[in-house]
């Protein structure tokens, strides 16, 4: 048993090496640019915990990668529970940063959480592929999540049941969606499902599903729908021609000055040439700062 | 041909639909439970490859793989082994040689019972909140092992207890005899002779393991990067997803080939375990007819 | 033998050391486990209680509103309670009869080889991890639900359509996870009835299924009851595989309807740390061990007092 350990370990640092081997082309005059800002002492090393939004899963694993990568002395892990979850984990000192995709609540200001936005994501809400409509009106929106249109039919589609997929109740998610169309308290969800990506799956197979995810998890399994006739891409986001988008924060208990060396240095690469590409590439919005 | 029972001879129709439910029964059962394998194989095994077993899910380099997942596992299994193993054979020890029945070992028998019946999730909420919280441990590696341990603890004692009992009082009384002590007798009589017995429920212990999840999802977390040279004793502060805790997170996200590829590689490995107990016990057996 | 054993090993100073050392090393690991399970109940009666006081008993177990994050917070799980109770009650109207048929296949009625073959396909199984079932669950049972759902609530106006995730997956579900279980056990009890009792009633006059059901499957109860026992346990314990088969809206257990088991909303609700609404988790987990202690208590008491009406 104590061989068959020693040996897949090992064997996962060989794999481990190798995997390290093989980086983006574009990532290397980004990379330059970085040892010159961090040539300042030795290197960083440590680790780093994240808990919170489940939409922005991708941002924080990509982030999480490349930091390590710049940084081999350093472990930068995500949990993803939700939003609030995320934040009430920072507040309480479980981990160093808190990543909610909503602005915060005044309370968890109140507490000590400052609010760091890294990025605008756009919520987009998403049918099956086999649905006709195509677009819907804030309004059809509105009266779908409050249970007053409960047919496809009524909106031009097929004679389906509409099934209403939402978020848990401490979803960042949710919150951004029910404050911007001003019904909280007031939906009836069919389902509640745990995280962006859950939705995603239950609505790709569920005829006749609809539900509210994060931009940069819509994939070719789902349709995006146009609201009030805008697509939801990340240039109509960025004009503010699309209605439903929401920060990215990245929470710390405490100005970021205040956090440690570590916590610094992510932020400032977040904020860097290095972490706009990263976001923009995922299919979000840079925050201009 | 005249029918010598006793019983009411109307009792015959009743029993061809008797006889109809058993038999339907049990292929309800055996299909089911040969679909399912037969399922999760078919599906999965197109998904398992040298590159799945071996990279780590990325999303800067596109690859995908649960290479991360597995070295979680060990890790977990070999931490819980570490503090389990010893405490549980200790316990057993305790229970069958050192202490006098009485109310001490029934409470003892008792609680170790109940902690065997608790649902694992409750086992996760308390890990949570007890070792990741309070302790300050938060999602790591070491808090779900002490919680796991919490959960197999019974297991390996009784087991341990059982192999301890089919241990011939002769033995014992032979090594006392001849002027050993107590603690010697144990370490060189009984336990090797018990081994076969106690390698069992450490075996049937790590099936379990491995197949847990609840009680890991908020305590080990959901990490899936391979530890970097160095930092191998550090990966267990730090947070690490098992299969099980791989295979349910991608079976929420819609990402059924992955969640596939795992539930094949769970059920080999389940498999595996099976065999090793099967030919454990056998060996036991055999050595026992001595 | 008293006072100078002629010893094999060391001193006899030494070995008193150590056989004292060994001897409190036991003890301690011991009590590991006491403390272990004194702890979990302690820890939870004291994280669950406060809730009970502070939202009131009677709207927390009895009140069916669960809206903890609405301005104005509402902590009634009286729906998850039931959905627990009714969905582990179905999951065991539907397991247990087939398992102990199953079980008295294998034994009793199977030829020898067939027998051979299936005994340890269902040893197996009690071995795979439960998330396995719940994926099959949402490949297979959720999509069929949702064609009945559809097919039968095609005019419902009341009706919410949830995609096939509902009590009757998750009962399902929980039904096949028990049956591994159930069949292991019943068939070792059925397999430990001694041959003479079977052989009498044979003699006597039984046919085999009379056999069967008069004569071993009594002998055999307390061996079908610990199945049962067992089965229970799971089957209440049971969250990842039917936390995604089940939904996840808090609603009144009805078959077709998305619900929340008390496993279940644990598991939906682990993350929050806000105060009211993680003491409330804690007494939702508080619940589920009252639950099952008393499950354990009564069905050991009928288990004694059939014991006792036997002899």
């Amino acid at each position: 048993m104590a061989l068959c350990l020693t040996a897949v370990l090992t064997f996962g640092l060989a794999a481990c090496s190798t995997n390290t081997g093989s980086t983006l082309p574009s990532k290397s005059t980004t990379q330059t640019t970085q040892s010159t800002i961090q040539t300042s002492g030795a290197a960083l090393s440590g680790k780093i915990t994240m808990a919170g939004s489940t939409s922005m899963e991708k941002l924080s694993n990509a982030l999480a990668e490349a930091f390590m990568e710049e940084n081999r002395g350093v472990t930068v892990t995500a949990e993803f529970t939700g939003s609030s979850a995320g934040i009430e984990s920072l507040l309480a000192g479980s981990v160093d940063i808190g990543n909610a995709s909503r602005k915060l609540k005044n309370s968890e200001a109140g507490s000590g959480a400052v609010e760091n936005i890294v990025a605008i994501d756009g919520i987009a809400v998403v049918v099956n592929p086999n649905n006709s409509v195509q677009d819907l009106t804030q309004e059809q929106l509105t009266s779908i999540y409050k249970g007053e249109i409960t047919n496809w039919s009524e909106l031009g589609g097929s004679d389906e049941p509409i099934v209403v997929v939402g978020r848990e109740a401490g979803s960042g998610t949710r919150g951004a969606f029910e404050e911007i169309l001003k019904i909280q308290d007031a939906c009836k969800y069919a389902l509640e499902l745990d995280s962006t990506g859950t939705v995603v799956a239950k609505v790709a197979s569920t005829a006749g599903a609809i539900g509210y995810v994060s931009l940069d998890m819509v994939d070719d399994t789902v349709t995006a729908l146009k609201l009030d006739g805008v697509e939801a891409a990340a240039g109509q986001i960025k004009a503010g021609d699309y209605f439903l988008a929401r920060p990215f924060v990245m929470a710390t208990k405490g100005e970021i000055s205040e956090q440690s060396e570590l916590v610094q240095a992510i932020f400032e690469y977040i904020y860097s040439d290095a972490g706009t590409e990263l976001i923009e590439s995922i299919g979000l919005i840079a925050y201009e700062k | 041909m005249t029918d010598l029972s006793i019983m009411k001879k109307n009792k015959r129709i009743p029993e061809q639909l008797v006889y109809l439910l058993i038999y339907t029964s049990a292929a309800i059962s055996v299909l089911l439970l040969a679909g399912i394998i037969g399922y999760v194989f078919i599906k999965g095994i197109g998904a398992v490859n040298w590159g799945f077993l071996t990279n780590v899910t990325s999303v800067l380099k596109g690859t995908t793989g649960i290479a991360g997942n597995i070295v979680n596992t060990l890790y977990i299994i070999s931490i819980t082994l570490l503090i389990a193993a010893p405490a549980g054979i200790g316990s057993a020890i305790y229970l069958n040689e050192y202490a006098k029945p009485g109310k001490l070992v029934r409470l003892i028998e008792f609680t170790t019972e109940t902690l065997a019946g608790i649902p694992s999730i409750l086992f996760g909420l308390f890990g949570m909140v007890f070792f990741g919280t309070t302790l300050g441990l938060g999602y790591s590696i070491l808090t779900g092992s002490l919680t796991l341990t919490l959960m197999i603890l019974p297991l390996i004692t009784r087991n341990t207890q059982e192999a301890l009992k089919t241990v011939p009082e002769s033995y014992r009384n032979g090594a006392l005899g001849l002027g050993t002590t107590k603690w010697y007798m144990i370490r060189t009589i009984l336990l090797p002779s018990a081994m076969p017995g106690i390698i069992t429920g450490i075996i049937l212990a790590v099936g379990r393991i491995v197949g847990e999840s609840a009680a890991l999802l908020f305590t080990a977390g959901s990490g899936y990067y391979l530890p970097q040279s160095g930092q191998l004793i550090h990966k267990i502060f730090e947070s690490g997803g098992t299969l099980s805790v791989q295979l349910y997170l991608s079976m929420s996200k819609g990402q059924y080939d992955i969640a596939f590829g795992i539930a094949a590689v769970l059920l080999m490995i389940v498999l595996i375990i099976n065999f090793m107990t099967k030919l454990l016990s056998r060996k036991f057996d055999v050595s026992r007819k001595k | 033998m008293k006072n100078n054993p002629i010893s094999i090993i060391g001193s006899r100073k030494t070995k008193q050391i150590s056989e004292t050392i060994a001897h409190k090393i036991f003890v301690i690991c011991a009590f590991f486990a006491v403390l272990s399970v004194a702890s979990i109940t302690v820890y939870m009666i004291i994280n669950g209680t406060p809730a009970l006081t502070k939202v009131g008993i009677l709207e927390l177990l009895f009140g069916s509103d669960w809206s903890p994050t609405a301005a104005n917070p509402g902590y009634g799980i009286l729906y998850v309670i039931l959905t627990s109770i009714i969905g582990t009650a179905f999951a065991i109207l539907i397991g247990v009869p087939i398992g102990v048929l199953t079980a008295v296949f294998l034994s009793d009625v199977a030829p020898k080889k067939l027998a051979a073959i299936v005994k340890p396909a269902v040893e197996l199984l009690a071995g795979i991890p439960s998330v396995i079932y719940g994926l099959l669950g949402i490949m297979i049972l959720n999509p069929l639900m949702y064609r009945l759902e559809l097919a039968i609530f095609k005019d419902s106006a009341t009706h919410q359509f949830t995609g096939g995730s509902n009590l009757i997956s998750a009962v399902l579900v929980l039904a096949v996870m028990i049956l591994p279980t159930v069949i292991n056990i019943s068939e070792a009890s059925l397999r430990a009835v001694p041959e003479h009792l079977k052989a009498a009633s044979l003699a006597v006059g039984a046919s085999k299924i009379q056999t069967i059901f008069k004569v071993q499957i009594p002998a055999a109860k307390s061996g079908i009851i610990t199945a049962v026992v067992l089965g229970v346990g799971r089957a209440i314990g049971e969250a990842m595989a039917i936390s995604l088969v089940a939904g996840s809206a808090v609603n009144f257990p009805l078959p077709f309807n998305s619900v929340r088991f008390l496993t279940t909303a644990i598991v939906s609700e682990m993350g929050y740390a806000a105060d009211t609404h993680r003491e409330v988790l804690f007494t939702i987990g508080l619940v589920l061990f009252a639950f099952i202690m008393i499950i354990n208590i009564i069905l050991t008491r009928i288990l004694k007092k059939g014991n006792k009406n036997d002899d």
